[in-house]
């Protein structure tokens, strides 16, 4: 491993703990993509650029795990049709499994088997170290195109000298919260602290009750998948409960931790509704849009589907910084996707092209536009453009990064992953936090040995 | 005298070099047949078995280390596993028991001659032919907080309840979601089973029974029950059996879900979604272990009744 | 006395119909809501019956080309297992059948453990095998590992159906000078014929239901089996409500359908198939 690990955990050491400004640079209305209600994909409502300098890929066929569900697919497949239509080559778009944990073990199987049925992949950005071996260098062909992105980013995607994966979009949690609702229950600012939270949503959940029986104070994604890893890291970090791993060593058996477990487990059934321990980022943004809820902790493209015309809370929303105990920070996940290329690929020069194109300029430009997606490349988020699409980022800014273990637990980043999230959804089921603590500690422990 | 003995001799050589060559005969036979299931069967049990001792993980870079019992030691500490087995115990044996009392009345209703039995016959078929995955999310549909049939009588039309209930996310309900879909899946193999052995029980008996004296209740009691032990027997173990290592029924209804993991979704999950081979097997081969204790309570509970 | 009659003829009926209602409702409302309106049966309270009738979700479901590989996987899956397993089982059944020998116990004693072998036991070290034959994501995966499941039952019904076949009738053909292949071929398979149909029956059935391993061996849409594309339905699918009921129903009675009037058509055989499966155990 030697100097790149180093590179690596100096990358998300210094990403965490430094506020967002960190990763993003300055930004304020949001354009975007019309939600169908219908069984359709939502449409996309931009032509997608065209390919900078195609060339003839005839003959080529490659198959993309792209994302599956809302306007992140639309836009995946548009932008796959656009480079067939330049290059010649054919692109089988497969939906990836929406649940991120189900997608990791696919590419396990896949690349275990040194299969060559997918070409392109969508990458959490704590997956590249994991992946590393079965992923081709794309040093050579794409590294001018790297330079040009955040270098964080290209930290995090090169692997002992290998660059194995492109930044796609970086991500974050936040709170949404309705600013109408807020006000009209006499409420002058978004919530800092869960105490806050917890008042603020119980008062207008029972309120707008009246209104819509199924009426929520507050959605997240409770799930036991990875994105219950995301959401419940920032909530025992916000307690001052740490980041689940320090050097190889479990750390989330602590008071504060369980005291966030205990919190969360409060709110299933109070001011979350009991199906909030099955909900998936687009779950509880669909309760949100319909307009059934007065917070959320989402992503943000949650924001640009939120402000599309039709939706029944554009203009009525907006985000803040996570809450926090007092005294501790306010806390948000570090996310995001990075593409990767299969070495077991039969055509990697159609693969490694399709991947420069969608990792350019352009195309950054085209998502930050349509989809709300966060661009890695400082000059695209300058643009004033997309600073006018991306107004949360401004709103945000005060929030503490923080980066899942990938780094401390190397290739075992997903047991400790699901080992985590099990645990943590036990408790939400209603085991004790501190016995569920204690199974996580030692699951990961059994991982790490 | 000595001639006969050689002939019978010499006869018993030829039955022999014959049984020799018929049992060539049939070993050939039987062949193709050995050698798939010692491919796809016994080898893999034995290599399952040999996993459980190691700390094989797919794709990893590191060679497989022997690690003696330690999966084992590891597996009567993991809480995670401990409600898996709970659960799953749990799970069958409420499950056994409501098969074979539902499907012991289906039998009981359906061994009487009534026109249209044929049919209803026929429709005993429809649960047991649908793919339980497929089955599965049926009931999901009906079970849907929102949507779904049965709140929408329990709310709007009986007004039992005032709220809608989450049958399948509440975890006061979903045990008895999944049980539910369970029992109307297997249930009328049960009652098949039991309805077979029924009809080899002789009419003449509850004839005899009844001009003895009997009451219908003592008829059941005293020939039904016994005579159909054998059934019932085997309706016992075969539904136990597949009760202890169920995974449709749970997989597809609760997923990923933490407090509703069976042995075999937990064991699907180490070793499909985490990868850990070694670990994983060892919680496969404990699956085994618990049907093998099953198999032997059920071994000394019906010898000891027997005698 | 007669009113008493009356009432337990009532009960009866009763029972019965209850009984009916009990084991097809569930099929029942799958095939009523595939063809109500997203309107319909998105909407509380609910409608028994749809007001609008709709093939508006068959038309999405036949048009989603994962679907339709899916299904045809299943075909193939399913028959080509079917057809393995009958012709291996024939061989294996006419031998134990037939047979006398050292070692017939054993071997029907391990066939009879396997009808009873948790599938999950050996799912680790199947997924080697199938990594190692180089069969991962590809169909004769799980040709090749649902025969752990249908061989044994195969085996098992023939040999019963074989064993039943008068002993003279195979004197008979050896006196006509028949070789032993002879004798199976021309002789036994044609009266072990219906037995052959029975568990030709259950083994597709048992193949075309299958999830655990179609999940663990396989993994593109094009690879998938009916099981695992409807349950990855909803994690795929992209649309406003959660999950596309309409469209999920239309999809799992399209599975189902063939099964039922599989069924239904050859009751007699499946019903003696099961019970004979089981009874002899």
């Amino acid at each position: 491993m030697g100097g790149d690990e180093q590179t690596r955990r100096s990358f998300l050491a210094t990403t965490a703990g430094l506020s967002l400004s960190a990763l993003i640079s300055g930004c304020r209305r949001a354009p975007s993509a019309e939600m169908d209600e219908g069984e359709e994909l939502p449409e996309v409502r931009m032509p997608p650029p065209p390919v900078r300098g195609a060339v003839r890929h005839a003959g080529a066929r490659l198959v993309f795990y792209a994302e599956s569900v809302g306007i992140g697919a639309a836009i995946d497949r548009a932008l796959a049709q656009r480079f067939a239509r330049d290059t010649g080559a054919t692109v089988d778009v497969v939906l990836r499994p929406r649940d991120a944990t189900e997608t990791y073990a696919s590419y396990q199987r896949l690349f275990q088997a040194r299969s060559a049925d997918v070409d392109v992949l969508s990458l959490d950005i704590v997956w590249p170290g994991i992946f590393a071996p079965h992923l081709l260098d794309l040093g050579q062909t794409l590294g001018a195109l790297a330079a040009a992105h955040l270098e964080a980013a290209i930290r995090n995607d090169t692997v002992q000298g290998r660059l194995v994966a492109m930044p796609y979009f970086t991500d974050f949690g936040m709170l949404y919260y309705r600013s109408d609702l807020l006000q009209k229950y006499g409420y002058g600012a978004p919530p800092t602290t869960w105490d806050e939270l917890e008042e603020m949503a119980k008062a207008i959940q029972s309120g707008e009750r009246a209104r819509s029986r199924a009426f929520a104070g507050f959605v997240w994604q409770g799930k036991a998948y990875e994105g219950l890893t995301c959401n419940a890291l920032e909530w025992i970090h916000s307690h001052g409960g740490g980041a689940i791993l320090e050097g190889r060593e479990p750390t989330v058996k602590n008071p504060r931790a369980a005291q966030a477990l205990a919190r969360f487990r409060r709110f299933v059934g109070t001011i979350s509704p009991i199906g909030v321990t099955g909900y998936e980022e687009e779950d509880a943004r669909n309760v949100f849009q319909g307009g059934n809820a007065a917070f959320m902790r989402n992503w943000p493209y949650a924001y640009a589907a939120g402000n599309t015309k039709g939706s029944r809370i554009e203009g009525l929303f907006d985000v803040a910084p996570l809450p926090h105990e007092p005294g501790y920070e306010s806390s948000a996940t570090l996310g995001g996707w990075t593409l990767g290329i299969s070495k077991y690929s039969r055509f990697p020069d159609a693969a490694v092209a399709f991947v420069g194109y969608l990792c350019s300029p352009e195309v950054q430009r085209f998502r930050a536009l349509v989809g709300g997606y966060i661009p890695t490349i400082l000059a695209v988020q300058n643009d004033p453009d997309v600073a006018r699409a991306l107004p949360f980022l401004e709103r945000v800014r005060g929030a503490t990064l923080v980066a899942r273990p990938s780094n401390q637990a190397g290739a075992r980043y997903n047991e400790v992953s699901i080992a985590f999230y099990q645990g943590v959804s036990k408790a939400l089921y209603g085991t004790d936090p501190e016995k569920a603590l204690e199974q996580i500690e030692r699951r990961i422990r059994r991982s790490l040995r | 005298m000595s001639t006969t003995a050689s002939e019978a001799e010499k006869q018993g050589e030829v039955a022999g070099i014959r049984a020799r060559r018929r049992a060539r005969v049939a070993w050939a036979f039987l062949s193709p047949a050995l050698i798939v299931t010692a491919f796809v069967a016994l080898y893999p049990l034995c290599d399952t078995l040999y996993l459980s001792l190691t700390n094989t993980r797919l794709a990893s870079e590191e060679p497989p280390r022997f690690v003696g019992l330690s999966n084992y030691v590891e597996l009567v500490h993991d809480g995670f596993f401990l409600d898996a087995l709970l659960l799953t115990v749990l799970f069958a044996v409420i499950t056994v028991m409501l098969e074979l009392a539902l499907g012991l009345g289906i039998a009981l209703l359906l061994d009487a001659r009534f026109k249209g039995r044929s049919a209803v016959r026929a429709a005993m078929l429809v649960p047991w032919a649908i793919p339980t995955a497929v089955s599965t999310q049926m009931w999901k549909w009906m079970y849907n907080d929102v949507y779904g049939v049965f709140n929408d009588v329990l709310v709007n039309r009986l007004g039992l309840v005032s709220e809608p209930i989450a049958f399948t996310a509440d975890p006061r309900t979903s045990l008895a979601a999944a049980v539910l879909v369970d029992v109307w899946k297997t249930t009328p193999f049960v009652a098949l089973l039991l309805l077979a052995g029924l009809q080899l029980i002789p009419r003449e008996l509850y004839e005899a029974a009844r001009v003895d004296g009997a009451t219908r209740l003592q008829a059941f009691t005293q020939i039904t029950l016994p005579l159909l032990r054998p059934a019932l027997l085997v309706a016992l173990v075969f539904r136990t059996l597949d009760a202890l290592r169920v995974f449709d029924v749970f997989y597809v209804m609760f997923g990923s879900r933490p407090d509703m993991q069976t042995l075999a979704t937990y064991a699907h999950e180490i070793l499909v979604s985490i990868s850990d081979v070694g670990y994983g097997s060892a919680v496969s081969t404990a699956i085994f272990l618990v049907i093998a204790v099953f198999i032997v309570i059920y071994v000394v509970l019906f010898r000891r009744r027997e005698a | 006395m007669k009113a008493r009659a009356m009432a337990r003829r009532g009960i009866f009926g009763m029972a019965v119909l209850s009984l009916v209602v009990y084991l097809v409702f569930p099929f029942g409302w799958a095939l009523v809501s595939s063809f109500k309106t997203n309107a319909e049966l998105f909407s509380t309270p609910a409608r028994f019956w749809p007001e609008h009738p709709t093939l508006e979700h068959y038309r999405h479901v036949l048009a989603n080309d994962d679907f339709l590989h899916a299904a045809l996987n299943s075909v193939l899956v399913a028959s080509s297992v079917t057809l393995v397993s009958l012709a291996i089982g024939a061989l294996a059944a006419f031998a134990l059948g037939r047979y006398q020998f050292r070692g017939r116990s054993l071997v029907l004693y391990v066939v009879l453990s396997m009808t009873l072998f948790p599938q999950i036991a050996v799912l680790g070290a199947l997924f080697q095998l199938v990594n190692a034959l180089g069969l991962y994501n590809r169909l004769p995966a799980l040709t090749l590992t649902y025969l752990v499941f249908t061989l044994p039952f195969t085996i098992w019904v023939l040999t019963g159906f074989l064993e039943a076949v008068p002993v003279e009738i195979e004197e008979a053909a050896y006196m006509d000078g028949a070789s032993p292949l002879q004798l199976f071929t021309k002789i036994m398979l044609p009266l072990a014929a219906p037995g052959m149909v029975t568990t030709g029956l259950l083994s597709f059935i048992a193949a075309w239901n299958e999830l655990l391993f179609a999940l663990s061996f396989t993994q593109t849409p094009d690879k998938r089996t009916v099981t695992y594309a409807i349950l990855s339905f909803s994690a795929t699918t992209s649309s406003a409500f959660e999950v596309p009921w309409g469209q999920m129903m239309a999809a799992s009675v399209l599975v189902t359908m063939p099964l039922v009037l599989l069924a239904l058509v050859f009751q007699r055989r499946i019903i003696a198939g099961l019970t004979a499966g089981a009874v002899k155990g």
